[in-house]
């Protein structure tokens, strides 16, 4: 399809998004992150039937943590599209990319390079 | 089992704020089951307040560790070692694990991370609901398995009163009145005349209100 979408995201594939939990999603904020986002099957087209309601579930887990520490929780977001549907999936990175670049840098991030630079 | 519920982070946060090295401690046991207090919740909130203080310029060694049990001795000593190196523990465990910690290990600063609720059941993915008062004389041979004591808002023994209402309590219009559902099950076992036999006074002193109270079992004791 040779579409173009950012460079600056990491793809880390599971199973089913049913797979993740919350600490994975902070784990990857705690590395120095700047955002997350769950790409994960259509809504009621899930093969092991709930995974990406779970992952819903968990995502909005996470974001209310992130919006408690004052990371911000709209850096977390989930996203649900088809198999087919690449152009949505290019699509979806590049709205990320907006959205992050207007938040900046994941503020965890930012403290732990001023320690460094101080140190 | 022993129910419990998160503590609010921004509580936990006020109660850490001053100790540099900190060990959250979760228990296997209730607390997991109860998804309060268990490895899971030990890996999310030491990371959340990893996260919290490194951006408020305050960074803390926080590190995790989960026992099988936080009731038990031995589970216990398997941290005497390591206790030294922090300035607090924070345990995910419920008042009773909360409390034995802090008994075994004197000199360190021992924080609940949870609220300790009730004794009760997983009705439900996600809730929890109230079976067990711990009266310490159970009486549900007589009360067709419902227990009155936990279940009634008055605890009353010969049921229901008059806040009974379709089947409801009068304190919550979503709450079962426990007698109706006595009756019911009664009725159901054909044992409606049970009902019509009034009940003994209770005897309240094996009952919270009599004291802390133990348990000597000889026949086990070595």
């Amino acid at each position: 399809m040779r579409l173009k979408c950012p460079a600056n995201f990491r793809i880390i594939r599971l199973p089913c998004t049913g797979k993740i939990d919350v600490i994975h999603i902070l784990r990857a904020f705690e590395k120095g992150a700047d955002g997350v986002y769950v790409v994960g099957c259509m809504e009621g087209d899930c093969h092991f039937k709930s995974g990406n309601f779970r992952a819903r579930k968990r995502v909005e887990q996470a974001a209310k943590i992130l919006d408690q520490i004052g990371v911000g929780g709209e850096r977390v977001k989930m996203y649900n599209l088809s198999s087919g549907e690449g152009p949505l999936f290019a699509q979806y990175s590049i709205e990320m990319d907006n959205k992050i670049r207007e938040l900046g840098p994941n503020p965890v991030k930012v403290a732990l390079q001023a320690k460094k630079q101080a140190a | 089992m022993i129910i419990a519920s998160k503590k609010p982070i921004e509580e936990i946060i006020q109660e850490v704020k001053d100790y540099k090295r900190l060990l959250i401690l979760g228990c296997n046991e209730c607390v997991t089951v109860c998804e309060a207090g268990g490895k899971k919740e030990v890996e999310v909130l030491a990371s959340t307040l990893r996260m919290h203080f490194i951006k408020e310029g305050n960074e803390k060694k926080i590190e995790e560790r989960t026992l099988e049990r936080q009731c038990d001795h031995e589970y216990l000593e398997e941290i005497r070692g390591i206790v030294d190196n922090y300035d607090a523990i924070l345990s995910l465990a419920c008042g009773v694990g909360v409390q034995f910690t802090a008994e075994k290990y004197h000199s360190t600063p021992l924080l609940p991370g949870v609220n300790t609720c009730f004794l009760g059941a997983n009705e439900q993915r996600g809730m929890w609901t109230e079976r067990c008062q711990a009266c310490g004389s159970c009486i549900l041979a007589r009360t067709g398995g419902i227990c009155p004591i936990s279940r009634c808002a008055k605890r009353v023994m010969n049921g229901p009163c008059g806040g009974s209402s379709k089947g409801k309590c009068e304190i919550n219009k979503e709450l079962d009145c426990a007698w109706q559902l006595i009756i019911d099950r009664l009725r159901d076992l054909g044992r409606l005349d049970d009902y019509e036999i009034v009940a003994p006074i209770k005897d309240w002193s094996t009952e919270r209100a009599g004291g802390p109270r133990k348990v000597v079992r000889e026949d086990v004791q070595v």
